[in-house]
């Protein structure tokens, strides 16, 4: 789950780290008072979305006045903003943070990851803040430092002050570099926080460090027992399909394709869209129903492909190693009957009432293709939309 | 011979008396899995499936003697149901259960290294050598004892690769799941490691799949001290940058984790790659000339 700036730098202040004065409005009136409240007469304005590469899509806004701060606040809310790191729609801006602006003299990076080769958490800096941590290690990877966390013990003063003197940060900073250090690591456990960024971490004029901003991704499994930060999540950033799955645990990722995937399995069900790419399609979707699939979420896996109108045709592949197939069969055409389409489906069982299920199948009023294997699914799927195509265009 | 379990495993299941637990114990005890008993604190004492029901595991192997133990308990418990079974001294763990927080799994990875203890996933489908022991959740009856050794991220994929090796003949030494999650308790080099020194496999298939670099780290291994071939999928080449395809460690991230750099160092380590997941058993059988 991603949190917003401000909800990230939320956390950030509840955990004594430094970040600049701020506040979050969703209107034009508020945003005028948010200003007063913060006092001064310059501020920055950010849209707050679920992307980076915000400041070069115009989604950060830094402004002279109060007459400023309200037009830039007009110009954002209830628009979408579109980076680099968002598809062609954007995401959503509900709401922007009004922040107190600074005198950066420094921008330093600081980030910590669950590293997988070494199965520790690892903390990144470098003197090179303000670009992309990618980019960095592009570029330069000798200017990332890291620091391999023990989980027994956690972070030590001294590995503070390690990467502290690293960053070339004077004395004044390193006496706040390690309790800020300390404490994001504290927060980064107890918050069962996944990915973490403060880019750039900045040293100020007047030579104290301050977070100016905050990425937090969380770990999904771990929301059962993070109850507030449960309640931050953000749906309007998400895709409506995606929710809607989520809502039925149901694993559903949309795509760009023409031909809806319904399959039980994480690997099989990217293995399938690998397939009707190889043979030459295009998948509409990631779905995996899972190993404890009921007949009502296969029935709402299943509506939920046929909403996405680009989908010209569905290709169903099972194998039934905990599931049973016959039961696969009975959602989908309960789903069927509920909705009604004339889309062709390939059905591909295999497993635990293989035969029952495609019995079923083949005995109801659907446009069903059965498929001898998985190759052959693939293959009459891609034929079978483009054959849909074509008759569409001659209707 | 095989890897990790035989014939001769003595299995224990932790969480026995919950729904998984019962069903997937029942499924073992048809398939010929020696099971022992298991656990269910508070239950101790009592009969289930016709075995012994412990209320710790330091009693459970003290009374059975057993070598294995198999976790179906909530994800919110089983960093406390591994550890349990590690203290208990039991030299091979399997956890099948879905969903454990990352930040529970580093403190156990980094409980055990020092110890000389097995642990394979969790989030994964479980270790079976067809014909002697099933341990986990995978369909008994699509195995075949025979000649290739199988190892997964993926619960279904392994199925598909079980499925096409049993179709054509070769039947499988043992096949492991190693799980979905990006924290696992065995990578793919624990398991081939295994593999090349395994006189009945005569050869591997390895299906990987976008996110971390386990695969790069594997070929990397294979180069050198597998001589065994070896077969390799990848899935996720259609998947997006920055999205959880189901599995909590199937995300390419910044860039990197992708099934075209995991193809291309396979490949650089001669292994055989196949673009299509269908294609696992026919390239084998061409390889190897069967």
């Amino acid at each position: 789950m991603n949190l917003h700036e401000y909800q990230a730098k939320g956390l950030l202040s509840h955990y004594q780290l430094p970040v600049p004065a701020s506040e979050v409005v969703r209107s034009v009136d508020a945003a005028g008072i948010a200003g007063r409240n913060l006092g001064g007469n310059c501020w920055v304005v950010k849209a707050q979305v679920h992307a980076g590469g915000r400041g070069k899509a115009g989604g950060v806004r830094f402004v002279r006045s109060e007459d400023e701060l309200k037009q830039a606040a007009k110009e954002l809310l209830g628009t979408r903003l579109v980076t680099y790191q968002t598809n062609a729609q954007g995401q959503p801006i509900d709401q922007v943070l009004i922040e107190t602006p600074c005198e950066i003299a420094r921008e330093l990076y600081l980030g910590a990851v669950i590293d997988r080769a070494t199965q520790r958490v690892v903390i990144m800096a470098s003197t090179e803040g303000g670009v992309e941590i990618e980019k960095i290690a592009h570029d330069s990877p000798e200017k990332i430092l890291t620091l391999v966390v023990d989980p027994l013990v956690g972070v030590l003063p001294y590995q503070c002050r390690e990467l502290g003197f690293g960053l070339a940060l004077n004395a004044t900073q390193l006496k706040q570099f390690v309790p800020l250090l300390t404490n994001l690591y504290r927060m980064f456990i107890k918050q069962d926080i996944s990915l973490l960024e403060i880019n750039p971490l900045v040293v100020t004029a007047q030579g104290d460090l301050l977070c100016l901003d905050a990425k937090i991704n969380v770990d999904d499994n771990a929301l059962y027992r993070q109850p507030k930060l449960r309640e931050l999540r953000d749906t309007a950033q998400e895709e409506e399909r995606e929710t809607r799955a989520q809502q039925w645990d149901l694993n559903y990722i949309a795509l760009d394709g023409d031909i809806g995937c319904m399959v039980n399995g994480a690997g099989l069900a990217m293995a399938t869209m690998d397939l009707i790419k190889l043979h030459g399609g295009n998948p509409a979707n990631f779905l995996d129903v899972g190993g404890g699939a009921t007949k009502e979420r296969v029935t709402e896996a299943f509506k939920i492909i046929l909403s996405d109108p680009k989908v010209k045709g569905i290709l169903v592949n099972i194998f039934g190693g905990i599931v049973r197939c016959d039961l696969i069969a009975d959602g989908i055409m309960a789903a069927v009957a509920e909705i009604g389409t004339k889309l062709p489906v390939v059905v591909r069982l295999e497993g635990n009432n293989a035969e029952k299920g495609a019995q079923k199948l083949n005995s109801s009023n659907l446009n069903i293709i059965g498929a001898k294997n998985f190759t052959d699914a693939a293959q009459q799927v891609v034929n079978a939309v483009k054959q849909y195509a074509k008759d569409e265009v001659v209707a | 011979m095989s890897i990790l379990i035989d014939k001769n495993t003595k299995v224990l299941c932790q969480g026995f008396t919950g729904k998984q637990g019962t069903f997937h114990s029942e499924q073992a005890l048809e398939y010929g899995t020696k099971m022992v008993g298991g656990v269910t604190p508070g239950r101790g004492g009592e009969q289930h499936l016709g075995l012994p029901v412990f209320n710790t595991m330091r009693e459970a192997v003290a009374a059975t003697g057993a070598n294995a133990s198999v976790i179906y308990v909530p994800a919110a418990f089983c960093k406390d149901s591994i550890i349990e079974a590690i203290d208990a001294g039991v030299p091979l763990v399997i956890c099948i259960t879905e969903g454990i927080p990352v930040a529970d799994m580093l403190l156990v990875k980094a409980y055990i290294k020092d110890k000389n203890v097995c642990l394979i996933g969790p989030n994964c489908p479980g270790v079976i050598t067809p014909g002697q022991c099933k341990i986990g959740i995978m369909p008994g009856h699509i195995h075949q004892p025979g000649k290739v050794g199988i190892v997964s991220r993926s619960g279904t994929l392994t199925y598909e690769a079980v499925k096409q090796t049993s179709d054509l003949g070769y039947g499988q030494s043992t096949c492991v799941g190693i799980g979905g999650d990006p924290i696992a308790g065995s990578n793919f080099i624990d398991i081939l490691a295994r593999f090349q020194q395994d006189p009945q496999t005569e050869a591997i298939i390895m299906v990987g799949e976008i996110g971390g670099s386990g695969e790069e780290e594997a070929a990397e291994y294979i180069k050198q001290y597998v001589t065994k071939p070896v077969i390799s999928y990848i899935a996720g080449v259609t998947a997006p940058e920055g999205k959880r395809m189901g599995h909590a460690g199937a995300i390419i991230a910044g860039g990197k984790g992708t099934a075209a750099e995991k193809f291309a160092a396979l490949e650089a380590a001669g292994v055989h790659t196949v673009r299509s997941p269908a294609a696992m058993g026919e390239k084998l059988g061409e390889v190897m000339g069967w």
